[in-house]
């Protein structure tokens, strides 16, 4: 099939538009999450830095905290925001 | 030799040659070859389709470069890693359904394809996407088979030519007979295999090393830059670290081996399935390997060459059967990237090429050998430059990613969401990425602090816009407005 004959008004596009922003603000939330832990609390000299569970907190935080934050996240977006769509090509009458 | 650990990787290479004449029942009873054997026939279930795309990704880089600047950078590098788990989640919801369904309409078994009908079957677009394509990922392929090759000749004490024909072989073997369902599957294995190498790899460096917090202490006696995010010099600066988040983050989503995954799934509880179980995979691989290397430095301390650090600590901290049971890992993180990109080449090449400017009206028994001649073809050809590979190799390998994502990203993400964006946009966008790219890579390496991806990615963007605006749509045509 040619582009020009896609029918943009399809309404699954309109889910997938909405589901690529989740995708775009879930990036945000885990940029800002990694470098706001790492390098607000590993900026200090090392001597001052405390200690979670053995790794240092700033690394605990942003590296351990924030991968376990992000799998959880998905997993809400996948159960509750994502919306199941046929890829199977209807017949169409044009 | 040491039988120990050779035995567990030879049962590893049996399961996956069994996997490959399991996977070619499928190809002779498909009725459409090129689908089936590039494609899987669009069948790819939620979990395969997350192991194939984190295995695809975690390459070499991950199992043997990685963990070896991580012992030399300490946290600092671990956390730059850690810029990968968007991968986990971001490609598959940006790509997503759209590209799902465009590649449907399409027919497109490529990425070329898609860029080809997205844009107009323009001409020029194909020829300079099949000829980057072809040229970048063909390097990026025979530089991972060096690697293969070191690390068999490392466990086995064989030479190196020796072991490069073991690795050779046992590729090219099963990515002809099963195509592309054959490499997804044994990534899902190597997937398997990696996971719980790490796993296990990372319990046994931190009981050798007496706790984390015994490895921490000693970390900072030698150097306490190793425990802060800058690296054992200070060198690693947070604009620096950061723009890893597009080469190895966001701008993976324009990798030609990452986007043919994301129109191989069966349906969207697939995709939807895939994004948990990829997040969950590629962060706790990611996380794990890098510490490994770190852990491994008061264990190990003074090891010279970064790739040697990962086989080292496998072998001291874990009995000889186990540690051959964890080295598959990497073997299998080299092996599941290169039958990708094998693969991915062959495609270009039959697909791209031959279908498209030799023979257009080649018989489904034509393309079938073509596909099986080209694909035996680059393998003997890769096998022979990774016998003694050429300086212009390393050199096109250094900067295959980020010239391919500078090249594509656009292209691919515009196409899908921009309507207005049109061929001549594309055509910009790629020159005045993969250009600018060689140019910041050779001339201004990290201009401005910054991996030398950012800025090309940067201008690629305003030539796409640009030129899209200046010059006629064709692509959105007057059907559209009367179907609305």
């Amino acid at each position: 099939m040619k582009h020009s004959q896609i029918d943009q008004n399809d309404p699954r596009f309109k889910i997938a538009n909405k589901e690529a922003l989740i995708g775009v603000a879930l990036v945000v939330i885990n940029f800002i999450w990694w470098y706001g832990f790492a390098y607000g609390l590993g900026s200090v000299p090392p001597e001052e830095y405390t200690y979670v569970f053995g790794l240092p907190a700033w690394f605990f935080y942003s590296c351990v905290v924030g991968t376990l934050l992000m799998i959880v996240l998905v997993i809400i977006v996948v159960k509750g925001f994502l919306t199941e769509v046929s890829f199977e090509e209807e017949e169409e009458n044009r | 030799m040491n039988w120990q650990v050779m035995f567990p990787l030879v049962i590893f290479v049996i399961s996956i040659f069994v996997v490959g004449f399991w996977s070619s029942r499928y190809l002779k009873n498909s009725t459409n070859f090129l689908q089936e054997y590039f494609l899987g026939s669009r069948e790819l279930g939620g979990f395969i389709l997350a192991m194939t795309m984190v295995a695809t990704y975690g390459s070499a880089s991950s199992f043997i470069g990685g963990p070896g600047t991580a012992y030399t950078q300490g946290l600092g590098w671990v956390l730059l890693a850690m810029a990968q788990v968007a991968t986990g989640y971001f490609t598959l919801l940006i790509l997503g359904k759209k590209f799902a369904i465009y590649a449907r309409k399409y027919k497109a078994i490529t990425l070329i394809d898609f860029l080809r009908s997205r844009y107009n079957n323009n001409k020029s677009v194909s020829i300079l996407a099949a000829f980057s394509i072809i040229i970048f990922i063909f390097s990026a392929m025979a530089a991972q088979w060096v690697g293969g090759a070191r690390l068999i000749e490392s466990i086995t004490g064989l030479s190196y030519t020796s072991a490069l024909f073991i690795f050779a072989i046992c590729v090219i073997i099963y990515v002809i007979i099963g195509g592309f369902r054959a490499v997804a599957v044994t990534d899902t294995i190597q997937g398997i295999v990696m996971l719980v190498g790490t796993f296990i790899i990372l319990i046994g460096t931190i009981i050798a090393g007496g706790g984390i917090s015994n490895i921490m202490a000693e970390l900072v006696s030698e150097n306490p830059n190793l425990v802060t995010p800058f690296g054992h010099d200070g060198g690693l600066t947070p604009a620096y670290v950061s723009s890893f988040w597009i080469l190895v983050g966001v701008g993976v989503v324009a990798l030609p081996q990452v986007t043919v995954r994301a129109m191989s799934y069966k349906s969207s509880k697939a995709m939807h399935r895939a994004l948990v179980t990829g997040t969950i995979v590629v962060g706790f691989i990611m996380l794990g390997m890098h510490l490994i290397g770190v852990f491994a430095r008061p264990i190990l301390p003074g090891i010279e060459v970064g790739d040697t650090v990962m086989p080292m600590i496998t072998m001291e901290v874990l009995p000889p059967w186990l540690a051959g049971v964890v080295l598959a890992a990497p073997l299998a993180a080299i092996m599941s990237t290169v039958d990708s990109l094998l693969l991915l080449v062959s495609s270009a090449v039959v697909k791209d090429v031959y279908l498209n400017f030799i023979k257009p009206e080649a018989t489904n028994k034509q393309i079938k050998q073509v596909s099986f001649s080209v694909t035996t073809v680059l393998g003997i050809l890769v096998f022979a430059i990774a016998l003694s590979p050429p300086d212009l190799l390393i050199w096109l390998n250094l900067f295959a990613f980020g010239g391919l994502q500078s090249a594509f990203i656009w292209p691919v993400i515009m196409g899908l969401y921009w309507q207005r964006g049109n061929e001549h946009g594309a055509l910009a966008s790629m020159i005045v990425g993969a250009s600018s790219y060689i140019i910041i890579h050779n001339f201004a390496p990290n201009m401005m602090g910054v991996h030398s991806v950012v800025f090309p990615i940067l201008f690629s963007l305003i030539a796409f816009v640009l030129v899209s605006f200046l010059t006629k749509n064709s692509s959105f045509s007057s059907t559209n407005k009367l179907h609305a």
